[in-house]
């Protein structure tokens, strides 16, 4: 059954996919960590880490795809999911800090002794162990995922409702997290690391292996999305995005297929901002603000909703041109990030791989799907199907 | 009840005398000449010149306000030749002198021919509430009402008899009522007898405030040990009625923050509610009409800086007209290509909304504009225990207005009719020969518009700066999720019912967590009524 | 009494004194509506009866304000949602076809089998020989064998219409509702419905709401007429449509 499960997800492109990647995952440390630094194919630390953030972000951004692209869930609160993970690695780090800090506590990070905290508080036993950090950044953002939706999904929260609400969610908790009694750091959050399991934060060898298991886990959590959308769940799944109603009156329990999805998305977003946290060094409030989430919507957009691989390639691309212009034509950025979130949509609806996909179906099906789907739209409406 | 015979037979008999006294009062200043007394005071030393700065206050003569004010400034000199007191004001190497009691001129002196008479501090105590009874008197409201004030502040028994006489003749109600309080407040630490005193402080304690609060506080020590439960009830008393009016501040706070989500929301109403289109770049029209605002001011410093307080005036137009023109573009240029696509739709206006903000930076900096007050939106007025500023009034009124002008659009202009039309039913309304795109460009440009007014209004209040729309677009949303969509009454009462949660949540949990609060009540409401306060039900919502 | 609760025993769905308002209007206004096991029923009515709404309340989607609906007997479809009642075997059948565009034809009749319908059930699900040979069967039934795996969104209108069908057929139910099934459909297939109808109406009860006379009188069973959320009349086709209410309120002169 299981076997079954994982081996419908190996087709073709997802296999060549995860090659490309876990190639990259090992020829880019291998590159930085063995060649010298005056070689002509040296990759130089600060591109590795990098690139990494991009693989962090490319995580993110196949997570959102599961619920947008396949299931019509537009959240504007992912960032919410990735910052809740990546809070979750940076309280780990804290604590290897240890006496290290500016003010040599051995158990209060800096920032609690500077408010003349007198012990840890509670959320914060546990995290000196990497095994429970770890399982916090499945468990926080799979929960608040879990209780956000239960409600949601069972009021039937639909479209752009939902879509305003995630948003709300995210930017609730941008405002709790810059207040300095949460316990969070404030302001200037999470910072300072040290060490992960005994490696130095900053030695090229942890960056390296940090680099490696981005690559890895975006690897597996695209052979489980693969997996999920192969399966018949993720036939259920493009049936809700299409025509809820139907789905609904085959005896489906709606609600508890959105919930599945959307936990499992969130806690992949987590582990892409627990991965995140040590390759950039800092986590701070910024991360939960609702512009940073509907971010990851475009690069999805560009790369292609409702593809596996889209996302990935979309979200490497955007912070590539990103990086680009923010060093070279700083005034430029916005302008060109705003003209690509309309262009996308008008223009490019499917994204890059979503389009190349489409090239290789008939013109004729493609001419009856945009018919289909312009009858659909021109009601926008919940339950149009009922009518 | 016993205790209160007593006090009414007394309140009369006093009342009574004072008659008596008011009847006498003036024919007493018309009587005595002040010019001796203010003679005197040439030889006077500081013992003997506080008594007779306090027969001058008895004569009860306004004439001599000047003079004591320039007593108490140290603008009153003698001439040495014939010791005559006179007020002096420097005139280039001599003294220019005038009659300290007509206010004539009475020729120059040198300076060596005159000298000043010495002032100190106890005895500008003296003058000040001397001068505080003399105009009491005066035949000008205003004058009578500062002065009653000024006693009020600095209250004293010498100044009693004055109040009682002033209080006899005073036909002013508001100006008596505020001299009653000033001898209420005087007689406290005077000798009268501790009935007259219990009296006093019933008036105190209906007059209220916290100044109240203070005064019987202070006056509590010196005060007859058997007047200590009066005094603690009164001030138990103040101190609920305050209560009250602390509630009823929150409220003014809460509707001044209402009318603020209200003025940022309502084009969303527009927007969002009837047309369906999510614009998230609406708090960027917002700012725009903002920036509008900075601009109009800009020329009109520049130009005719005598217009200044016309410039909220004339920026309302202009920023109604740049909003809605650039709403205009929006729609003809994006969003009318996604209708009935209302998540490709929020994309699309977001990168419009990082253009239009870039935009701005570009031109103007990131930095925050200064955006001036017109005279009239500033300072404030006091009603009973609360504070109103004019500019929180003004904004108030505003969106009010705003909002009942958008109302009578949507009802009764036949815009407004062919734009439900076309809300309504698409199909029906072309074949009906309404051109519908045109009513959909222009309902969008007209909430893009108003969206544009708001930011006008919001430029008062708020930093204007290239990120101003986007605190304001979550909360919009909110505001028109929450009302219910497609119901401008429920925006309203939406936007309204925010503030003021938002306001009572914040003094007891602080403004951000209040804030939280408030987002995540929102939250939990919207899975309770999906479709807000104010939904439409029935199949047709749903078709 | 006697001869109601002998009814209400023997139905498989029974409506008893149904309303419903959308702000005040009256949508459904004491409806009354009883389908026997093995049931094919037409109902009729003009825009506006009721008729959608019926189904709505049947199939959970609107709850009523007060009546009894029951199903075989002991059900309260009340209390359940759509979800519930559809596992409990009624199905429905939309009046726009509405079938997964972007699956094809076999995807579409995989998901609408009647199995066990949980998130990891579905996960880990694999058509075994019996799902196989239950497809197969459909879509010889709907004749489509040949256009098996082609996306839904390239079927013409009335191949939507029978694929929705058979879906319908692969859940199971043991009551059907059909609203208006040969709407926009050529009179070819208007007739070759009216026998698929009639075929599955054979194993299991079936309510077709259809404006369509000329397709009623074609399946030849009692038929149902609404007007303004109530029965106003009920019998053969030939009983209802002389009836002179019926006449007045839907046919007309």
């Amino acid at each position: 059954m299981i076997s079954g499960f994982v081996f419908r997800a190996l087709e073709g492109r997802i296999v060549a996919a995860v090659g490309i990647l876990l190639a990259i995952g090992i020829l880019v440390p291998a590159l930085n960590l063995l060649t010298p630094a005056d070689s002509a194919i040296h990759i130089p630390t600060y591109a590795m880490s990098l690139f990494g953030k991009y693989l962090c972000y490319a995580l993110l951004a196949l997570a959102l795809d599961l619920v947008w692209g396949y299931c019509g869930i537009l959240s504007l609160g992912h960032g919410a999911f990735f910052a809740l993970g990546g809070y979750a690695m940076g309280m780990y780090l804290m604590r290897q800090i240890g006496s290290r800090g500016v003010y040599g506590n051995p158990i209060l990070p800096d920032f609690m002794v500077f408010l003349n905290w007198k012990e840890l508080p509670w959320f914060w036993h546990g995290f000196d162990w990497f095994v429970f950090a770890m399982v916090m950044v499945l468990v926080v953002p799979g929960l608040l995922a879990f209780v956000f939706g239960w409600f949601a999904f069972r009021s039937r929260v639909n479209g752009v409702y939902l879509s305003i609400i995630t948003q709300a969610m995210t930017y609730a908790l941008l405002l709790a997290f810059f207040r300095n009694d949460m316990g969070f750091g404030g302001n200037n959050g999470l910072t300072d690391f040290k060490d992960i399991l005994g490696f130095s934060v900053q030695a090229d060898g942890t960056r390296a292996v940090l680099f490696f298991m981005s690559a890895l886990m975006l690897s597996l959590c695209l052979i489980l999305a693969s997996a999920i959308v192969r399966s018949k769940f993720g036939k259920v799944l493009v049936g809700v995005r299409d025509a809820e109603s139907r789905v609904r009156f085959l005896g489906f329990r709606v609600e508890n297929i959105k919930l599945f999805t959307f936990v499992v998305s969130a806690m992949m977003a987590g582990i892409a901002g627990a991965l995140f946290v040590p390759q950039v060094g800092i986590i701070n409030p910024g991360e939960f603000a609702p512009a940073n989430s509907i971010e990851v919507v475009v690069w999805t957009a560009v790369g292609g909703r409702g593809t596996l691989i889209g996302p990935i390639i979309g979200a490497i691309l955007v912070n590539g041109g990103k990086s680009f212009f923010t060093g070279a034509f700083p005034e430029i950025w916005l302008f060109a990030l705003g003209a690509l979130f309309i262009c996308v949509t008008l223009f490019l609806p499917r994204g890059i791989v979503g389009t190349i996909q489409h090239g290789f179906r008939s013109r004729k099906a493609y001419k009856a799907a945009a018919e289909a789907e312009k009858g659909r739209d021109a009601q926008p409406s919940v339950a149009q199907a009922a009518e | 009840m016993t205790s209160k015979v007593p006090f009414r037979v007394l309140q009369s008999l006093g009342l009574l005398l004072c008659l008596m006294f008011s009847f006498a009062a003036p024919s007493f200043a018309q009587q005595t000449d002040p010019r001796p007394m203010i003679d005197a005071l040439s030889k006077a030393d500081f013992g003997e010149a506080e008594k007779l700065i306090g027969q001058l206050a008895a004569t009860g003569d306004a004439r001599l306000v000047p003079a004591l004010n320039a007593f108490s400034e140290g603008d009153l000199y003698f001439r040495k030749s014939d010791n005559l007191v006179f007020i002096g004001k420097a005139a280039g190497s001599n003294y220019e002198l005038i009659d300290p009691v007509t206010g004539a001129s009475a020729g120059q002196a040198a300076k060596n021919a005159v000298t000043k008479i010495k002032i100190n501090n106890s005895l500008r105590r003296v003058i000040r509430s001397a001068m505080g009874g003399l105009t009491l008197l005066s035949p000008d409201r205003g004058v009578r009402l500062q002065a009653a004030d000024a006693v009020l502040r600095s209250p004293s028994a010498e100044n009693l008899e004055l109040l009682e006489t002033a209080i006899s003749k005073e036909a002013d109600r508001e100006v008596k009522a505020r001299m009653e309080e000033a001898r209420a407040v005087s007689l406290l630490s005077s000798d009268r007898s501790i009935d007259e005193k219990r009296a006093a402080i019933a008036t105190i304690k209906n007059y209220g405030g916290r100044n109240a609060i203070g005064i019987l506080m202070g006056a509590s020590a010196s005060l007859d040990p058997s007047l200590k439960a009066d005094v603690d009830a009164a001030i138990a008393s103040i101190e609920s009625g305050q209560r009250l009016w602390d509630i009823g501040q929150n409220v003014w706070y809460g509707v001044s923050l209402g009318s603020v989500l209200l003025l940022a929301a309502i084009g969303l109403a527009i927007t969002f509610g009837v047309m369906g289109i999510i614009n998230m770049a609406h708090g960027e029209m917002v700012m725009l009409g903002a920036y509008s605002t900075f601009v109009v001011q800009q020329l009109i410093r520049d130009n005719a800086p005598g217009l200044f307080d016309w410039s909220l005036a004339i920026a309302l137009p202009v920023a109604f007209l740049v909003t809605g023109a650039v709403g205009f573009v929006i729609e003809r240029g994006v969003i009318r290509f996604l209708y009935g696509r209302p998540l490709e739709t929020l994309l699309a206006t977001w990168g419009v909304s990082l253009i239009l903000q870039q935009t701005i930076r570009s031109i103007f900096g990131p930095t925050n504009q200064e955006v001036g007050n017109p005279s009239w939106m500033s300072g404030s007025f006091p009603v009973g225990g609360m504070t109103i500023t004019w500019n929180r009034m003004w904004i108030i009124a505003f969106s009010l207005s705003i909002f009942v002008a958008l109302l009578v659009v949507m009802k009764k202009s036949s815009f407004g009719l062919n734009m439900r039309a076309v809300t309504q039913n698409r199909r029906m309304a072309s074949s009906m020969g309404i051109k519908t795109p045109w009513v959909d460009a222009f309902t969008f440009a007209l909430g893009s518009g108003i969206a544009g007014i708001a930011g006008v209004a919001l430029s008062q209040i708020d930093n204007v700066s290239p990120n101003l729309g986007q605190s304001y677009i979550i909360d919009s949303f909110m505001v028109v999720v929450f009302g219910g969509v497609g119901n401008l009454w429920g925006t309203l009462v939406g936007a309204l019912s925010l503030g003021v949660l938002n306001k009572f949540l914040e003094p007891s949990v602080g403004a951000v967590l209040g804030k939280i609060l408030v987002l995540v009540l929102i939250i939990l409401f919207i899975q309770k009524r999906p479709r807000g306060l104010f939904a439409l039900k029935g199949r047709a919502v749903e078709a | 009494m006697n001869t109601i609760s002998e009814t209400r025993k023997k139905s498989l769905l029974y409506l008893d004194n149904v309303c419903v308002a959308f702000d005040g209007f009256k949508a459904i206004n004491s409806l009354s509506f009883v389908v026997e096991p093995g049931e094919l029923r037409a109902v009729i009515g003009p825009n506006g009866a009721g008729k959608t709404t019926m189904m709505d309340i049947i199939t959970g989607k609107t709850r009523p304000d007060t009546g009894t609906v029951l199903f075989e007997d002991t059900i309260d479809l009340t209390k359940k949602d759509e979800a519930d009642i559809a596992q409990l075997g009624i199905g429905r059948k939309f009046q726009k076809p509405t079938v997964f565009e972007s699956h094809t034809v076999w995807d579409n009749l995989e998901l609408a089998l009647n199995r066990s319908r949980g998130v990891f059930a579905t996960l880990f699900y694999t058509l075994s020989p019996e799902d196989k040979a239950r497809i197969e069967e459909i879509l010889e039934t709907i004749r489509m064998t040949h256009r098996k795996d082609e996306y839904a969104a390239n079927l013409s209108h009335g191949q939507k219409q029978w694929l929705e069908i058979g879906m319908l057929l692969a859940q199971e139910p043991k009551l059907l509702l059909v609203d208006e099934p040969v709407a926009g459909m050529t009179d070819a297939e208007t007739a070759e419905t009216a026998v698929l109808l009639k075929e599955i109406a054979k194993t299991r009860s079936v309510v077709v709401v259809e404006h369509d006379m000329g397709f009623i009188r074609e399946l030849g069973v009692k038929v149902t007429c609404l007007a303004e959320g109530s029965v106003l009349a009920e019998g053969s086709i030939d009983f209802v449509s002389n009836d002179p209410k019926v006449i007045e309120n839907y046919l007309g002169r």
